[in-house]
């Protein structure tokens, strides 16, 4: 069955509260997940005072401000802060986000930070996403091609078939989609999830592939493709605006043109 | 992730491509909506029928079944009010039953119920609209 409450051993305890310097005007509380897989310990929520006024406006001018400063130990992916490189996603007071992209001003009270849910997690913040990357590799994201470019330039495109590609292209795959769909929770070792999914529809609408057919086979399947019931959290939750949810449902409505 | 934890050696892209594509899935898919959009003017005709016909008593109530119209509905009805909910319940049942021995004996349980009783109906209605 699937199982909807923490094991005994990932139940999550309260940790240490790490205050700022006393006189401090603008204090913002981050509650923050922490497990450490050597010490053998339960998770905890480590809580961190962080004084605004020396701090960057984004969740992760906090996170860094703080590993900087107060714990050199919390451990958590970035890279660009600048929301392109996908690597910060986390979930910030039940939402998951970028967050480079999300800014302390939007979060009200003690922010709570988590890591992707459902996901196995390495450390702190940080989850194994080795699952959804070798999906991602599975639906083969390159464009396949028989009939060979011109010698002289390369595979063309009219405007309206590049235009195509818009919303699909910008994905990043942070996966906050992926991990915020309870579909991808309770069977994500046989379910592709919506980044999956909407890397697949992006081959399938490019002009130039020539491999729409065998891409369609390889996914019209009662679990890869059609364990989607719609509940739009994807949706709802990519912090770069796309929409996953119409992508898969465009993945369908080839499935079903291509039958009749 | 049932095979997250269990201990593997196989790699992860060997056990995400798995048995492979089962290329079904549509059919089903297709029915749950043709059902769901076939069930808003018939569950609504129903409704409306029974409210109509509430306080007339069984007798009345038999010879409106036998109209042959609304035998015609009343088995439109049922079939696609027991397809649409045995498509509805495989998916919840696919959804959170993950051992396969358990999965398999459970939709094969929820599919002999939803026959028998689908039969029952349809038995019923026959009745009413043949000897009634």
């Amino acid at each position: 069955m699937a199982s909807f409450s923490l094991p005994a051993n990932s139940r999550i305890g309260e940790g240490r509260t790490h205050k700022v310097a006393p006189g401090t005007k603008r204090i913002k509380t981050f509650r923050i997940y922490r497990w450490n897989p050597d010490d053998g310990a339960n998770p905890r929520f480590d809580s961190y005072e962080v004084d605004l006024d020396s701090c960057g406006p984004m969740v992760l001018d906090a996170l860094i401000k703080i590993k900087n400063e107060v714990d050199p130990t919390l451990t958590f992916r970035r890279s660009c802060r600048e929301g392109i490189c996908g690597s910060c996603a986390m979930n910030i007071d039940g939402t998951n986000t970028l967050a480079c992209l999300k800014p302390i001003a939007d979060l009200e009270g003690p922010a709570r930070i988590t890591p992707l849910p459902h996901m196995p997690v390495v450390k702190d913040l940080v989850p194994n996403l080795n699952q959804a990357y070798a999906q991602y590799r599975s639906i083969e994201p390159w464009l396949k091609t028989e009939t060979l470019p011109p010698p002289d330039g390369e595979q063309r495109q009219s405007i309206a078939e590049r235009a195509a590609l818009d919303g699909m292209w910008e994905c990043i795959l942070c996966f906050c989609c992926t991990t915020a769909c309870p579909s991808y929770w309770w069977n994500g070792d046989r379910y592709l999830g919506p980044a999956v999914l909407l890397a697949a529809y992006r081959w399938l609408a490019d002009s130039r592939d020539e491999a729409t057919g065998e891409r369609l086979d390889s996914l019209e399947d009662p679990f890869r493709l059609y364990r989607c019931h719609t509940i739009m959290n994807c949706t709802e939750t990519c912090p770069k605006g796309l929409n996953p949810a119409r992508a898969i449902g465009r993945i369908k409505q080839m499935i079903a043109e291509r039958a009749g | 992730m049932a095979n997250m934890t269990a201990v593997t050696m196989r790699s992860t892209l060997g056990r995400v491509r798995g048995l492979g594509a089962a290329r079904s899935g549509l059919l089903e898919w297709w029915g749950q909506r043709i059902t769901a959009a076939a069930l808003v003017p018939l569950a609504i005709w129903f409704v409306v029928s029974l409210l109509v016909h509430l306080n007339e008593g069984a007798s009345s109530v038999a010879h409106w079944v036998a109209r042959p119209w609304n035998g015609v509905l009343l088995l439109a009805l049922l079939i696609a009010l027991f397809r649409h909910l045995g498509l509805g319940l495989k998916v919840v049942i696919e959804d959170y039953i993950h051992a396969e021995a358990t999965k398999l004996a459970t939709l094969l349980v929820m599919k002999a119920v939803l026959t028998l009783f689908w039969i029952a109906a349809t038995v019923s209605v026959l009745k009413l609209a043949f000897a009634g």
